[in-house]
């Protein structure tokens, strides 16, 4: 039988989500045997022509090339998965979505015109079909194993839409929100991060984007009664997935 | 021989997309260039008023192999800036963590990156496939890292328990006690692992780097400690841009980081081992011993092997710490809102990063600069290649590509760092 061939895919990006893949520490040899890893520039020096079973691809769209790119990949994939909140939501640095990016460049530049950048940076589904959008900022290591067995098993993948909330439930973490008066994004976030900032004391950032049928205003209201401002508010759902189109929403709350 | 050109548009094993262009023209290398072409992402722009309490996580996005040096550099140039200082027991935790990222991210350099161009081989999943015992070694080590990361910052890629002041949570002394046995373990692997890559064939090379790294009379620095260099520079953080800039040049399309006087330098394992090896541990003294290398190494190819030493250092220090480990109690200082500058430097895996802020009376970011190893390796990395490719003109293009290759894997290039690289028009001959 032969293996089915996988690649991991770069854009706009910090690497972290890539990286998750090499931090299965216990199953990347068993990884490695039951796939063909065909391209995955920051493990292996092997390229291996497409088409390709699955790519995974990391990164969000914010040059001309890279919106080519992402044809091409789409062109070459059986089934193409976007990891991270770059490739799903634009990652932070569509922050620039909300700004002049020229005001952007020459901040950072000596010298603007060496530049080419999009205005935008804009995830993977906004330019191809995506078959399947894991969220994060970073992954979580058990989704990706979840995803790529159930990918290679033909069956949907295992990965609740469910709000934060539910998790902090499950696990019995006290609700920071009530009991500390934190602000908190976990009842408009999708869950999957095991809980983490909620059980550390601290109040959801959204880095996981959010969830189906989120209620912001709602949320916006509470954020105000616990004595929040509107920069404040703005700044919390305006960060790692900001041009989801939901925490835009919130991002523009008056 | 007349006109040969090497290029290789997608470098793999190095974190991010760079790339490689050489023209050599007879026995006159021509031109060297490494190239860099990872998508701009204005993290100093984006960072505008942004709370200066939100620079650690914000940063840390810039590069996912090692958010902790993010994080640590921000959170010490905003504490200045605020007029804060954290107590004994918050910087020997955040001494902890960062042990756990130059753990995992040395492994994963040395192990994973490195290691196959010494053996031939396109990945560490193909030296698995004949010497499985050391690919689990070294992930066995990898791992102990991003458990050290998880425990005390809840996660190993962007962490969430670490904030400007200290912490969310101090980590429970039992869950820390735990990591001593498999820290102590994972010691002794690290020096297996440093003296099984003793025995790769190094190719010869021998310069006289400037090696610039933080310095502190007693302990191995992490993040604590002046600026200094194997030429005798001794500056505390703020310093650094008297004596260091960033050129933005358009053929090689980065900010590149140069001395004062216009001098490459490198930054990463060689100048911190050469600058502080007094401060190493007996035991990693013994390791760089029985490796074969003496208190400074000039051969860049040893990095390698010089990351593994740090690699048990960090194991030792980590196990150290945790032997001592006292819940930091609050768990993190008052945080003020007010104005300010501040500067903080510290030692990434692969090299010193620098952060500098000013906050206005709201705390609010007016000005950031992020000065992150890679684009201080830059110009040295390309020093290092005309050399490579002066000395190799006898190779074929394939072996030497591979060379040019190995040559850049030598500074664990983190081009995800470059929060200011873009992409260079090639020069075809």
């Amino acid at each position: 039988m032969t293996k089915p061939k996988i690649a991991v895919w770069k854009f706009a990006s910090c690497d972290g989500c890539q990286l998750t893949l090499l931090d299965c520490e216990d199953e990347l040899l068993d990884i490695a045997d039951s796939v063909e890893i065909a391209h995955f520039l920051e493990a292996t020096r092997t390229t291996v022509e497409g088409p390709y079973d699955i790519s995974l691809v990391e990164g969000s769209v914010t040059t001309a090339h890279d919106a080519e790119r992402i044809q091409e990949i789409r062109a070459q994939s059986k089934t193409l998965i976007t990891i991270g909140a770059c490739a799903t939501s634009g990652g932070i640095q569509a922050l620039r979505n909300f700004a002049d990016v020229k005001a952007f460049t020459s901040t950072v530049y000596a010298h603007p015109e060496y530049i080419k950048t999009l205005k935008t940076s804009t995830a993977i589904a906004d330019h191809v079909d995506v078959d399947f959008e894991l969220r994060g900022c970073p992954i979580s290591k058990a989704q990706l194993l979840e995803l790529l067995t159930a990918t290679l098993a033909g069956r949907k993948p295992h990965v609740p839409r469910v709000s934060q909330c539910v998790e902090c439930k499950l696990a019995g973490t006290v609700c920071v929100m009530v009991a500390k008066g934190e602000l908190c994004l976990g009842p408009v976030t999708q869950a999957g991060c095991g809980n983490l900032c909620p059980s550390h004391g601290r109040g959801c950032y959204g880095c996981f984007g959010p969830m189906e049928n989120t209620n912001i205003a709602a949320l916006a209201a509470q954020l105000r009664t616990l004595g929040a401002e509107t920069p404040e508010i703005k700044d919390l759902f305006l960060s790692y997935n900001a041009a989801a189109p939901d925490f835009s929403k919130g991002g523009q709350t008056p | 021989m007349n006109d040969r050109v090497i290029q290789v548009n997608e470098l793999a094993r190095v974190e991010g997309e760079g790339a490689l262009y050489v023209r050599i023209n007879g026995d006159d290398v021509e031109r060297v260039e490494f190239r860099i072409f990872e998508p701009p992402r204005f993290f100093e722009a984006l960072l505008q008023s942004r709370m200066g309490t939100e620079a650690p996580d914000i940063t840390s996005r810039i590069c996912g192999i090692c958010p902790i040096a993010y994080i640590m550099g921000a959170c010490h140039a905003v504490e200045k800036a605020l007029g804060i200082e954290v107590t004994p027991q918050i910087h020997a935790l955040r001494r902890m963590i960062y042990c756990g990222e130059w753990i995992q991210s040395n492994t994963l350099h040395a192990a994973m990156l490195h290691a196959p161009d010494f053996l031939g081989l396109p990945s560490a999943m193909d030296i698995a496939k004949t010497n499985p015992e050391l690919v689990r070694k070294a992930l066995r080590v990898k791992k102990m890292g991003n458990t050290l990361m998880e425990v005390i910052g809840g996660r190993a890629v962007h962490p969430i328990n670490t904030k400007v002041g200290g912490f969310y949570s101090a980590p429970d002394p039992d869950a820390i006690a735990a990591l001593i046995p498999e820290l102590e373990a994972c010691a002794l692997l690290a020096r297996e692992i440093t003296l099984d890559f003793a025995k790769f064939e190094f190719p010869d090379d021998d310069h006289d780097y400037l090696f610039v790294s933080l310095i502190h009379p007693d302990m191995y620095p992490i993040l604590e400690g002046n600026i200094g260099s194997s030429r005798g520079l001794d500056i505390p953080p703020e310093e650094y841009p008297q004596h260091f800039y960033e050129e933005h040049v358009e053929r090689s399309t980065a900010l590149q980081g140069r001395t004062a006087d216009g001098l490459p330098y490198l930054v990463g394992p060689l100048a911190r081992y050469a600058n502080n090896f007094e401060q190493l541990t007996d035991n990693c003294k013994a390791t760089a011993r029985d490796a074969g290398l003496g208190p400074v190494v000039r051969n860049p190819y040893q990095s390698i092997l010089v990351r593994m030493i740090e690699v048990q250092y960090a194991l030792e220090e980590a196990a150290r710490l945790a032997r001592i480990y006292e819940p930091p109690d609050p768990p993190s200082v008052a945080v003020p809102v007010c104005a300010g500058e501040g500067h903080g430097c510290t030692e990434a895996p692969r090299g010193i990063c620098y952060h500098s802020y000013q906050l206005d009376d709201d705390g609010r970011i007016t000005f950031a600069n992020i000065v992150p190893p890679t684009s201080q390796n830059q110009p040295q990395i390309e020093v290092d290649l005309q050399r490579t490719v002066e000395g190799n003109l006898a190779m074929t293009d394939d072996d030497l590509q591979w060379r040019c290759e190995q040559t850049i894997r030598n500074y664990d290039p983190c081009i995800s760092c470059s929060t200011h690289f873009l992409k260079l028009t090639v020069d075809r001959v």
